[in-house]
């Protein structure tokens, strides 16, 4: 086992990193442990043009930038990591990886932020990259001239929408509700855009095809009739959750499974500190991930002190 | 020049490639873009780099027209996301994923087929 650090950060997104630069310029012994790559939901945005201080740049060289200065102020980053347990009752935290590794920290500050929502519908996986996207930037010119869907009725359905008609003949939004949860300009736009057409009220319930994605299947839920659609591919938008399904038992969550903190990012066990998209906050982005990673970092050094 | 901003790697000519996976037993390529789909699995084939000594990691840029060897590959027919990743086992093409994979998924196809 390694040394006890003085901080444990649990996620290594646009929160954990800031908590990272700041604890160990506070010369606390910093160690990030993040389960996909680091800087998080910054590296699946294309550009940031919101972050002040710095004119419109890609969410990747963002993220970079954070990663480096994390790691020049000593700061110890391990990515691609699966913690299996949590033990955080103890004056010493402790936590243990799926390859057997433990690590413990006098302080945690958990930054797990969220994830797209997946529809886990039969031959969602099976289909992914073949027909199945969740990037329109990424893979938006491989439908040039093909017919597809948009599943969701948010802002971030509705702006993939309107972007992907620059590649695809028609884009058909498929929406459960008969109104969109989005900002009035989006819903405008969308609604303008002769290419976008609407089936309301429908959810998608499996994807069929043979090597690629050929088909969906679709359901109606005024009327309850199913049916089968032809389409080349399906881009799925349908929000973020927190990825704090592993820390159920062990912080307290509010009921959409958002962790509580109070002002200084303290939760209700001493020691252990949240930060970032995963708290209960109404406004998720760079700039207020920055801000709690920042306020967490801080409330650790103090409590150390104590 | 380099098109990828990684600490990969990064295979530049077809002749290259072909040159790559003659001499080498196992090799992964990862052709693709500085995209959201494309990051997450280069920062996999970073982390593995150093504790896979018997597979050999490269990326190529998608957009550079010599990657029309992955592109136009037979195991990548009816990929429609990035990036292309192809597992060459003796020069030979094995597995062939299109967009995103985590690290379980990668560390899996590299136990499958290169131990
Ligand atoms: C497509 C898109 C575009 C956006 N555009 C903008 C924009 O233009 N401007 C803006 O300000 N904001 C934007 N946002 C929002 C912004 O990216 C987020 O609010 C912010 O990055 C959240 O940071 P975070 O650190 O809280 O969480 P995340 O970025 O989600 O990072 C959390 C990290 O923790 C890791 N993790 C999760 N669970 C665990 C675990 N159990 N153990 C270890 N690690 C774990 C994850 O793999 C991830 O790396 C955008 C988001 C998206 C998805």
């Amino acid at each position: 086992m390694d040394d006890v650090f003085d901080v444990m950060i649990i996620g290594g997104g646009a929160a954990g990193l800031t908590a990272g630069i700041y604890s160990s310029r506070a010369k606390l012994s910093t160690l990030i442990l993040n389960e996909g790559a680091v800087g998080g939901q910054m590296v699946l945005t294309d550009e940031i043009a919101n972050y002040p201080g710095v004119e419109t740049t890609s969410g990747y060289k963002v993220a970079n930038t954070m990663k480096k200065q994390a790691k020049d102020f000593g700061c110890k980053i391990k990515s691609n990591v699966k913690i299996v347990k949590y033990a955080f009752d103890e004056n010493i935290k402790e936590v243990e990886l799926k390859d057997g590794r433990k690590f413990q920290a006098k302080t945690v500050i958990l930054a797990p932020g969220g994830s797209p929502k997946a529809l886990n519908i039969p031959g969602e996986s099976t289909f992914l990259g073949k027909g199945i996207s969740y990037c329109a930037t990424c893979d938006g010119d491989f439908f040039t001239d093909k017919e597809i869907i948009v599943a969701g009725g948010g802002n971030s359905a509705l702006e993939e929408a309107v972007a992907l008609t620059n590649y695809a003949s028609k884009v058909t939004i498929v929406h459960q509700f008969d109104h969109f949860q989005a900002f009035e300009h989006a819903i405008e736009e969308a609604k303008n855009n002769p290419k976008i057409n609407f089936i309301m009220r429908a959810e998608l319930r499996q994807f069929i095809g043979n090597g690629k994605l050929q088909m969906i299947t679709l359901e109606h839920l005024s009327s309850g009739n199913v049916e089968d659609l032809k389409v080349d591919g399906v881009f799925i938008f349908i929000g973020y959750k927190p990825n704090t399904e592993s820390l159920k038992k062990i912080v307290n969550l509010n009921e959409k499974n958002e962790i509580i903190t109070d002002s200084e990012m303290k939760t209700n066990i001493p020691g252990v500190f949240a930060a970032g998209d995963s708290i209960v906050k109404k406004y998720r982005q760079v700039t207020t991930a920055v801000a709690d990673g920042t306020i967490a970092a801080l409330s650790a050094v103090e409590y150390l002190r104590n | 020049m380099n098109m990828l901003q990684t600490a990969l790697e990064e295979i530049g000519t077809k002749s290259e490639l072909e040159k790559i996976i003659n001499e080498s037993e196992n090799v992964m390529v990862c052709c693709g873009r500085m995209g959201p789909m494309c990051i997450p699995v280069y920062d996999v084939m970073e982390e593995l780099q150093d504790e896979r000594e018997n597979v050999k990691f490269y990326t190529m840029a998608f957009d550079n027209p010599e990657a029309e060897i992955i592109k136009n590959a037979p195991e990548c027919r009816g990929f429609m996301g990035l990036p292309f990743t192809m597992y060459y086992k003796n020069g030979k093409a094995v597995k062939a994923t299109s967009s995103i994979q985590n690290f379980d998924q990668i560390t899996g196809i590299l136990d499958e087929h290169f131990n």
